[in-house]
């Protein structure tokens, strides 16, 4: 049907709903039903345009949805029930908005006139996720649902994307009223007043260029911003990179926007980032952020924080500008565009920095990078954390190959070791670091990508967050690996625990946990074991041959601690190598009270 | 709330400066349910002072509210703040009154002053001086209604504490920008697009401090004319 013919068209506010989805592109919803969606599910059951995925847990659906919106670009759905179906989701919500996820979330709500009471499943939704949201609503009449809904896709993917909540009490869902077709062409992006910067002021773009061509010891510091601004902006920053020759490093969020096999790639930065990225990012002279938001835990102690550097701040989001880091020069906008205009100005010039300059800062970073600090040894019969990563990275890296994570250290070696091409194939949570992040977000991503091969890296505590998802990936035939690094403790939690607190493992240590491969098989799919490091390739090449959901429980060193490390409160230029450094820099005083 | 001037030209050294500052600022938002919540909330959340808050709607339609909102921080603060009310979807326009040029801000209090006698005839005259309104009287109490910026209130309360007082009642500051031209909805489709900008933020790099206290001084002069 035209879109103009069903303009202004009575219909039930559930078929406003679906067809408002329709309208937005939408082929996937993430749900869970529950009494107050009820007449949505039934405009869903009617229907076969947009396909419901059946989650465990509303959590699970909004990670879904993230892992869904990362890995394809697009904004990922979200269906859940009023009250606790509302308040389930809270922490996915709060997952998005600090890692910069679109995602649109439908709440049921109790019928209008019960709000308030203290009716059945009744939450304050919009009170509840005003902080964790982006923005929301609350739709009190029919006829506003459809424009609310396109008003909220257009919210969660302008800008600095992030989460949006439509709330919809049931009354409203049931009565009918006039459907509005979406905004087109220009009007799409004319917003009545949410009106997000997108073109960086070309004053702004000559002033970081000034700053680059005068520069001796120059670094990029990219962020998941360039990332969000989709796969033209890792183009034009991978092009930027090889002609000014300048070395670059990125946060946990942007990896892959720049390939890590570019000659000028320094790894991760951060907490425990490359000592060679965190060693320039001490010594530069002119630092570049494209989409990155001086994170604390980028930043380390901001008092020692890169006290010689001119810095640029490129971001869409003004109030991420000057927040935690004041910069010399702030730009406003979209970073590919920004990108964009910075490579034209740069290929304007006819000055550059001065090869000699260039030539001694990259002979620091090769005796940075001469420190091997990733190195580790696989020897005896137990299985280090990181040989299992890093074999699974080799084995994997030919396929197009999507990693997730759930949060600690096995989040932090598979960072460090999964060398990311490409962008849109790593998904973590960052910003909130929530464990049980990864498995649902893998099903998300095997959605958006049936083809691809999805990991969840995983460590065992983390995944037991999640673990009802399991029964979704075998619902849906998802083939996702779920790879555990089993080393049977909160092992960031108890690295913590040794170097601040005496090593007292005060509740770490997981005892009774589950059998990962007899949990596998009472989920129905395949579980694989391995103990012995000379079996490590062997059982990833059985688990990649697997067509369909597989838990490989990896039995590894117990004690392994994730190195490099910037201690809490300390400088970039004092990193901890590895547990020799240790007895060197005890953490103390305002340090501790760091997280 | 579009937002994309060259903010280069507030300058490090300004940023840098760790004294605490009084802004007041006015802000243009959509007159619906729970807009107040996103402010007070962005405050609270994020650790901010509000010092004093009002909020009305502002336009015939009663499509829009102004929030004046008195605050203070360091400069980096309060460029925070006006960034993070940026972000705000039903924000139409922010504007720092403090400073973007000279201002007016004034605020009422009805004042309750409990006695008999010498304080009672005390308090009258006190309250002639600061030209106060008699909004109620009883044989042993008065209301005053008094008008003018928050020093003068202050000051007066102060006055009142040894002649009886017993209760307060203050609205917060309503504040506006002197001079000719009104505060701009940024909603609306702009006439033209000039670089208008750019001259407010270069007052910022001048410094607000000694304009207020100019501003402070010549408030109570002009506190009749309003009443």
């Amino acid at each position: 049907m035209p879109r103009d013919t069903i303009d202004g068209r009575q219909m039930l506010g559930a078929r406003i709903i679906l067809k408002a989805l329709e309208e937005q592109g939408v082929e996937v919803v993430f749900g869970y039903p529950g009494g107050a969606v009820l007449p949505i599910y039934d405009e869903i059951f009617k229907q076969n345009r947009i396909r419901h995925i059946l989650v465990r847990h509303e959590q699970g659906a909004v990670h879904a949805a993230e892992g869904y919106a990362r890995s394809t670009g697009k904004v990922g759905v979200v269906l859940v029930t009023s009250g606790p179906g509302a308040t389930n989701a809270v922490t996915g919500l709060t997952d998005a908005l600090m890692d910069s996820i679109p995602v649109v979330c439908l709440t049921g709500q109790v019928p209008t006139h019960l709000i308030g009471n203290d009716a059945f499943q009744e939450a304050d939704t919009i009170g509840i996720t005003r902080p964790c949201t982006k923005h929301n609503y609350l739709v009190k009449d029919p006829n506003d649902l459809a424009k609310t809904i396109h008003e909220a896709f257009y919210v969660a993917r302008s800008g600095r994307p992030g989460p949006v909540v439509v709330d919809l009490p049931k009354d409203v869902v049931m009565e009918k009223g006039a459907y509005a077709t979406a905004p087109r062409g220009i009007k799409r992006q004319q917003h009545k007043t949410y009106r997000p910067a997108h073109t960086p002021d070309p004053a702004s773009i000559n002033a970081v260029v000034d700053l680059m061509v005068n520069a001796e010891r120059p670094l990029f510091y990219t962020g998941g911003g360039v990332i969000n601004a989709g796969p033209g902006a890792s183009k034009t920053l991978t092009d930027l990179v090889k002609d000014t020759g300048f070395p670059i490093t990125s946060t946990l969020m942007g990896l892959g926007a720049y390939p890590a096999s570019g000659p000028k790639w320094l790894g991760m930065v951060g907490m425990h980032g490359t000592y060679e990225s965190n060693m320039a990012m001490h010594g530069c002279d002119v630092m570049i952020n494209i989409g990155a938001r001086f994170d604390d835990r980028v930043t380390g102690n901001l008092k020692y924080f890169s006290p010689g550097s001119k810095k640029i701040h490129v971001d869409i989001d003004q109030s991420s500008i000057n927040k935690n880091v004041i910069v010399d020069i702030p730009v406003v906008g979209d970073a590919g565009v920004a990108l964009k205009a910075i490579f034209k100005a740069w290929k304007a010039r006819t000055t550059r920095p001065k090869a000699k300059a260039m030539k001694a800062w990259w002979a620091d970073i090769e005796r940075w990078k001469a420190k091997d600090c990733l190195s580790y040894t696989q020897t005896g019969s137990v299985i280090k954390p990181q040989y299992a990563i890093q074999r699974l990275f080799e084995l994997t890296k030919k396929r197009d190959t999507f990693i997730t994570t759930e949060v600690g250290q096995h989040q932090m070696w598979a960072a460090q070791f999964c060398r990311f091409d490409k962008p849109n194939h790593w998904l973590t949570s960052g910003g909130l670091g929530t464990m049980g992040y990864g498995l649902p977000a893998a099903i998300g991503a095997q959605i958006g990508n049936p083809k691809g091969l999805v990991v969840d890296v995983a460590g065992e505590a983390s995944i037991l967050m999640n673990i009802q998802e399991l029964s979704t990936a075998v619902q849906y035939r998802l083939p996702v690996k779920v790879f555990i690094i089993n080393n049977q403790y909160m092992g960031m939690v108890r690295q913590w625990q040794e170097l601040l607190h005496g090593g007292r493992y005060a509740e770490s240590y997981t005892d009774s946990l589950p059998d990962f491969v007899k949990l596998a098989e009472a989920y129905g799919m395949t579980g694989l074991r391995v103990q012995d490091p000379a079996k490590v390739d062997d059982t990833i090449k059985e688990m990649m041959a697997i067509d369909g959901p597989v838990i490989v429980d990896v039995c590894v060193d117990q004690k392994e601690n994730c190195y490099p490390m910037i201690p809490s409160g300390a400088a970039h230029n004092h990193m901890l190598l590895g547990p020799e450094d240790e007895g060197e820099q005890k953490i103390t005083g305002a340090g501790m009270a760091l997280v | 709330m579009s937002s994309n001037i060259y903010e280069g030209s507030v300058p490090v050294s300004v940023l840098k400066d760790t004294d605490v500052y009084r802004h007041t600022i006015a802000v243009l938002v959509d007159n619906e349910a729970g807009v107040l919540a996103r402010v007070v909330g962005l405050f609270s959340g994020r650790g901010y002072n509000i010092e004093s808050l009002t909020v009305s709607v502002v336009d015939e339609d009663a499509q829009l509210s102004r929030i004046n909102l008195v605050t203070s921080g360091t400069r980096q603060i309060v460029e925070q703040i006006k960034a993070q009310l940026g972000r705000l979807v039903p924000v139409h326009t922010i504007k720092d009154l403090t400073d973007e040029g000279p201002s007016v801000g004034r605020e009422l209090a009805l004042v309750k002053v409990d006695g008999t006698g010498e304080v009672r005839v005390e308090a009258l005259r006190i309250g002639d001086i600061f030209r106060c309104n008699v909004v109620d009287s009883a044989p042993d109490s008065f209301v005053f209604e008094v008008v003018g910026t928050s020093e003068k209130i202050d000051a007066f309360i102060g006055l009142m504490k040894p002649l009886g007082l017993v209760e307060v009642s203050r609205t917060g500051v309503a504040a506006i920008a002197r001079g000719a031209g009104g505060m701009v909805d940024d909603a609306l489709p702009k006439p033209k697009a000039t670089p208008k900008r750019k001259k407010a933020t270069k007052k910022v790099a001048k410094k607000a401090s000694p304009k207020r206290k100019s501003a402070a001084k010549k408030a109570p002069t002009s506190s009749k004319k309003k009443r």
